[in-house]
């Protein structure tokens, strides 16, 4: 199963996420840079986190227009797994891909620190390995994580059970506002697309697959994806 | 030509940047001011032949690019 890692300028995670890919999973995992237009025959894409394009204008609102969203788009329309963290889900939701915006951090500050997210749905592309009510413990890490949306959308997204992590108290696990580290709407911390392939999240899973990291309790997301695709047949033998 | 684009943040979205510059002002002393907004200022040069046209430049290329409509509105001026 071949992993794509899209590179924009500015990207920083992308190398966490190709040693997540090819290292700690074991999969085929390569480099895209934003100006190819081709995906070179990958089964998943992740856009990286980072600041693309120093987060020039809006946080991904630059990184849009590179050459690759195109296939990046056509590759998710075509029901392929796309999974865009941090920086990466900014893009995914200026590109239209997911629905909503980011804000500035409601208390301002630049947040780097693990949180408690719990799983709320667990038919995605990305959280199908998960069990429902799950919480995993991710860091965070950035300064625009405020998720916002209109009301009606925000109901749309409930509705059609699209919100897939919430950040959460860890002790309880519920997502008192105590727990909302950045003002975000709903306490939401990643959602999916209208077909459930394309998700986004502040939190940093490829930052958290190996213990020794302090947390190994993203290692699911990328998991959840390798089950999905080889249950569907859709790719070839496993490069471990 | 030159077409100047505002953007701000539409009424309905919570600007803590603009929160906090109001709290600074306060403790400034400038207890007069109420809420403040912040937003973004750009200035085009468009090559157009008329006013009309500058205009229509500009706020394409606001739609498409300098403000997001899920959180941003703009206003379009041209000399």
């Amino acid at each position: 199963m071949k992993f794509a890692i899209v590179v924009f300028p500015g990207s920083n995670c992308d190398h966490d996420a190709h040693h997540a890919a090819k290292h700690v999973l074991g999969q085929d995992a390569e480099f895209v840079w934003h100006k190819d237009a081709s995906l070179g025959g990958a089964d998943v894409v992740i856009l990286p986190g980072g600041f693309a394009h120093g987060d020039y204008l809006r946080t991904g609102a630059i990184a849009r227009f590179s050459p690759v969203m195109k296939s990046v788009k056509a590759f998710a329309d075509a029901g392929g797994p796309v999974l865009g963290v941090c920086n990466g889900f900014q893009i995914l939701l200026e590109a239209g891909l997911l629905a909503g915006a980011m804000l500035r951090n409601s208390g301002l500050k630049f947040i780097c620190e693990h949180v408690s997210v719990r799983v709320e749905q667990t038919d995605t592309a990305f959280t199908g390995a998960c069990r429902q009510g799950q919480v995993l413990r991710i860091p965070i890490n950035h300064g625009e994580g405020n998720y916002f949306a209109p009301d009606d959308v925000l109901d749309r997204l409930e509705r059609e059970r699209r919100v897939i992590f919430r950040y959460v108290d860890a002790a309880s696990g519920e997502p008192t506002s105590a727990a909302n580290p950045n003002g975000a709407a709903r306490n939401i911390a990643g959602i999916c697309s209208e077909r459930r392939n394309v998700v986004g999240m502040m939190p940093h899973p490829e930052r958290a697959c190996e213990p020794i990291l302090g947390s190994g309790d993203g290692l699911v997301l990328f998991e959840s994806v390798v089950r999905a695709l080889s249950a569907a047949g859709a790719v070839g033998t496993a490069a471990r | 030509m030159k077409a100047r684009v505002f953007v701000t943040l539409k009424p309905s979205v919570f600007d803590p940047q603009g929160r906090t510059i109001a709290e600074a002002l306060h403790s400034m002393g400038y207890t007069g001011v109420g809420d403040v907004r912040q937003g973004k200022y750009f200035e085009l040069e468009v090559d157009a032949k008329s006013a009309e046209e500058a205009k229509t430049v500009a706020g394409d290329v606001a739609d498409k690019l300098l403000a997001n409509p899920v959180i941003e509105s703009y206003r379009v001026e041209v000399d």
